[in-house]
């Protein structure tokens, strides 16, 4: 279409970086509530203290999860070839995500509705459940991107998937999990040391300090293993951004230490490596130091870095084809059509302000500390 | 060659799921805008039985919703796990909407439903109020969105087969955002909601009358629900109407065997009351008809005619062979891209495409079908008549049973006569579950009605589906399955524990409270304490 002011090359690079936004997004704001989560057992011991963990997040959680909602969706509009392949091949890895993430809703609101030990302990369970699994789980699935999948495509763009759930299990991607794990429960930590008083803090500086002190050696590991243990995947052939997708068309080698390559040809992608170890530790001295706002925005950052390195290093890859490399999706060959992306990207750069705006009126509505009074007298706390 | 079962399961588990979200889904949207009308008037009056009965029918929209978000984010997901080549082949187009949903109207319902349960003590009385509207245009333009999504499903407008990448893509989207389908189905499914949100309050008001319990709050909100309910019930058959009439001009065989017309009627076509299916399940062997009415209610006219089932079969046989042409055409340009013979037999038969794919069940190379695999796949568009013609009758019967029943509870009202009939009070507490059986058949027409098409013409449904394994499916489905139930009971026990506790007041009061079920005050109760240590 020739009345599309932005060229097709421009408007996928957009998105790709919009995709990075919104899954970034999702990391640092569903981080807070997918960390507290996983800590719930841990860092709360009592009813009473449990309950304030789940009134700290419970008013703004759900508004944050509409940022994984909103990704799912970008992935669908921007990039259809990926939404199709990577959700129907990592299947039974989505299905132990989706059934986590529906405990979590429920997990909140019944709760507190039912006086009773057991019922409550259910609850607990359920939330830690919520928590834990999606965080490592989708650490898993980056570790798998950046290991390839097995599938192919054929003529008409049908995907066939041929490894199983087991298959995804393998020690570098349950490496990735725990790397996502870890900044996941950072970053919850700095939550409840934030907005916390006594017991809970204490417990949530100790944890978080564990928490972000383990991620920075695995994140450090992770680098190593990148460099000296599995294959990044090259185009070698030339790459058309403005062609219509057709992801069979190029040819692709397996290189080892290959995902590295990005950092020597952009020498300022290092940035976000560095800004996840700069991040990490700052959150770990931030929590030593008993700061509050600083350590949540070390750790947001630490998570801003990390995710962005597996981005990066991925770069132009969407999804890599470990059986068929041919097959590979990049942001290049497994877009929408040009109008697609145009009409999304106006619609995205007039809400996503909005949103922003309205996200940060309701966390300054919602600011402060839990007091258990407060609980007491609104039938809805959590 | 596409492994069936896989595509059964694939259809159940979908169906299971969307289904079981819907169930919460109009209560969300109809809630939402009865608690809004509710605050409203609390500001305006300042009387306070206003306010506590929008926190009391919060608490159970809050349950309610919970179920909504935790069904809603399968719903998001599963079209890529489950139907893959479907999220290929029109991603384009399909993936917009749901993706403007997001940004719409579900960042804004599930921002501000924080401050909805949160905020009451931290914001002002209009403050407050502004934040419960927004909650009920979230989930409203929520609706819109989907349902142009689902319009698209039903009418493809504004897209166009591209050969070079073997998708549909958006030619214009203005055309895909003011589908007529789209805005039809959008009123008439939010005016549903609207319904499902009316009877829900006036049922459970009838409950706490019939037990003489909060009789205030309760005959209150069945003034509301009286009389939003006539309205929203005179909405959705008015406007459920006009989704009939508009499906004539693209879903004639949808419209032919929700009426189980076999035969082309001589226009003015009559409508059929009842009807039994003939021995071999097809053409009925008896029916009561109202002479006209159909004819009236499909395309507004008395000259036009209604073609039936086996005239609109015999078409589709055209348009398979046409099918073919486009099939062989869009191989030969798979094969050389400057081949432009080929592109301009593809652009002349592009729009056939569809029905030729219906051949991939019998076979690879479609463009060699026999003509018995064509009369076969022809068949094959035909939905299941009977459990359409029985699920639209049902709809339509609970749709005018909405009106009279509002109608009545409205008059009842204006006299002053909310309590004075027991029995009365009971029949209308036990209706609660009518809105729900008119909804779900409502979708099942639509989409069962649509088979065997997942994008109407464009995309048959056996075609659409990821290559997963049996066993895949056998999980996941066992696995929703059991939790929805778990969760379903659940969700029951604690609305049925909340109305039974009534409203709750102790947000701007400190009153104490010694029942069992007390949704906060920890610290306050021996049992409590217990629980804290």
């Amino acid at each position: 279409m020739s009345t599309i002011p932005l060229d097709y090359e421009t408007l996928r690079l957009v998105w790709w970086l919009l995709l990075g936004v919104l899954l970034i997004g999702f990391a640092v704001m569903g981080g807070r509530d997918l960390g507290v989560g996983a800590l719930l057992p841990f860092a709360a011991r009592t009813d009473a203290e449990r309950r304030v963990l789940l009134n700290l997040v419970g008013p703004t959680w759900e508004g944050n999860q509409v940022w994984l909602v909103l990704g799912g969706g970008a992935i669908f509009a921007a990039f259809p070839p990926l939404y199709a392949v990577s959700f129907s091949g990592f299947y039974l890895a989505m299905i132990v995500i989706l059934l986590a993430l529906i405990l979590r809703p429920v997990g909140f609101k019944f709760r507190g509705k039912v006086k009773d030990a057991r019922w409550r302990a259910v609850w607990d369970w359920a939330l830690f459940v919520g928590g834990f699994v999606p965080s490592l789980i989708l650490g898993v699935a980056v570790g798998n991107v950046l290991l390839g999948a097995p599938f192919h495509l054929d003529d008409s763009m049908r995907a066939f998937y041929t490894g199983n759930f087991f298959m995804l299990l393998m020690p570098f991607a349950l490496l990735c999990g725990l790397v996502s794990l870890g900044m996941m429960v950072t970053q919850g930590a700095a939550v409840i040391a934030g907005r916390t008083t006594g017991p809970l803090a204490a417990r949530a500086r100790t944890y978080g300090t564990i928490a972000g002190l383990a991620t920075i050696v695995l994140f450090a590991l992770g680098g190593l293993w990148i460099a000296f243990g599995i294959d990044g995947y090259a185009i070698t052939s030339p790459v058309d951004g403005n062609a219509a997708i057709n992801p069979l068309a190029k040819s692709v080698d397996l290189v080892r230490g290959g995902w590295l390559a990005n950092y020597g040809l952009y020498p300022w992608m290092i940035a976000a490596p560095v800004l996840g170890f700069a991040g990490l530790a700052g959150a770990v001295i931030g929590l030593q130091a008993r700061l509050r706002l600083p350590t949540l925005l070390a750790s947001s950052l630490a998570i801003f870095g990390i995710v962005s390195t597996a981005g990066l290093s991925l770069f132009p890859f969407l999804l890599p084809s470990s059986t068929v490399p041919e097959a590979s999706l990049t942001l290049w060959d497994a877009s929408s059509s040009q109008l697609t992306l145009f009409v999304m990207l106006l619609v995205t750069c007039f809400f996503l302000p909005i949103i922003l705006a309205y996200t940060a009126f309701v966390f300054r509505v919602m600011r402060g500390t839990v007091s258990t009074q407060s609980l007491e007298k609104n039938p809805n706390a959590y | 060659m596409i492994d069936m079962t896989v595509v059964e399961l694939s259809r159940w588990q979908f169906a299971a799921t969307a289904m079981y979200h819907f169930i919460f889904v109009p209560l969300t949207i109809g809630l939402s805008v009865m608690m809004a009308i509710m605050e409203s008037v609390y500001v305006m009056t300042g009387r306070d039985v206003w306010r506590k009965a929008t926190l009391f029918w919060g608490t159970l929209f809050g349950v309610n919703f919970a179920m909504g978000v935790a069904t809603g984010i399968v719903m998001e997901f599963q079209f890529g796990m489950n139907w893959s080549y479907y999220s290929h082949y029109v991603g384009d187009v399909f993936g917009a909407p749901l993706a403007i949903e997001g940004l719409m109207a579900f960042f804004l319902e599930a921002t501000f439903i924080g401050l909805f349960f949160f905020g009451w003590d931290r914001l002002s009385k209009v403050g407050h109020l502004a934040v419960t509207w927004l909650v009920a245009l979230g989930a409203n333009f929520s609706a819109l969105w989907i349902l142009i999504a689902n319009g698209w499903m039903q009418n493809p407008v504004g897209a166009k087969f591209n050969p070079d990448t073997m998708r549909m893509e958006v030619t214009d989207f203005v055309a895909v955002l003011f589908n007529p389908v789209a805005q039809a189905k959008f009123v008439h499914t939010v005016s549903a909601g609207y319904v499902c949100g009316a009877v829900f309050i006036f049922a459970v008001s009838c409950f706490f009358l019939v037990r003489g319990k909060h009789v205030e709050l309760a005959k209150r909100s069945m003034v509301v629900a009286a009389s939003f309910g006539l309205a929203s019930a005179l909405s959705v058959v008015v406007l459920g109407d006009e989704s009939g009439y508009i499906a004539t001009e693209h879903q004639k065989m949808k419209i032919a065997a929700m009426e189980a017309s076999y035969h082309t009627e001589p226009a003015p076509a009559p409508w059929t009351i009842f009807a039994l299916p003939g021995a071999d399940g097809g053409a009925p062997s008896f029916s009561i008809q109202v002479p006209w009415v159909g004819g009236l209610i499909t395309t507004r006219s008395l000259n036009e005619e209604l073609p039936g089932i086996d005239e609109l079969v015999e078409h589709a046989q055209t348009r398979i062979r046409s099918g073919m042409i486009a099939y062989d055409a869009l191989q030969a340009i798979r094969a050389d891209g400057s081949n432009a013979e080929a592109r301009a037999v593809f652009d002349e038969h592009w729009a056939d495409l569809g029905y030729g794919l219906l051949l991939k069940r019998y076979r690879e190379d479609v463009g060699n079908a026999t003509d018995q695999e064509i009369a076969q796949a022809a068949a094959d568009t035909v939905p299941g008549v009977w459990p359409l013609f029985w699920t639209f009758r049902i709809m339509m019967g609970l749709g005018f049973f909405f009106i009279g029943f509002f109608a009545l509870w409205f008059y009842r009202a204006s006299r002053g006569w909310l309590e004075t009939n027991k029995p009365l009070l009971w029949f209308s507490f036990f209706l609660l579950p009518l809105p729900w059986i008119a909804i779900e058949s409502g979708w099942f027409i639509a989409e069962f009605g649509r088979q065997p098409w997942v994008v109407e013409g464009v995309l048959p449904t056996f075609y659409a589906a990821s290559g997963l394994h049996f066993w895949d499916l056998v999980i996941s489905l066992g696995f929703f399955v059991t939790l929805y139930s778990i969760l379903f009971v659940v969700m029951i026990f604690l609305m049925v524990k909340i109305i039974k506790a009534g409203p709750q007041d102790k947000l701007f009061t400190s009153a104490d409270d010694d029942e069992d079920f007390v949704v906060a005050g920890l610290p306050a109760t021996p049992a409590n304490k217990e629980l804290g240590s």
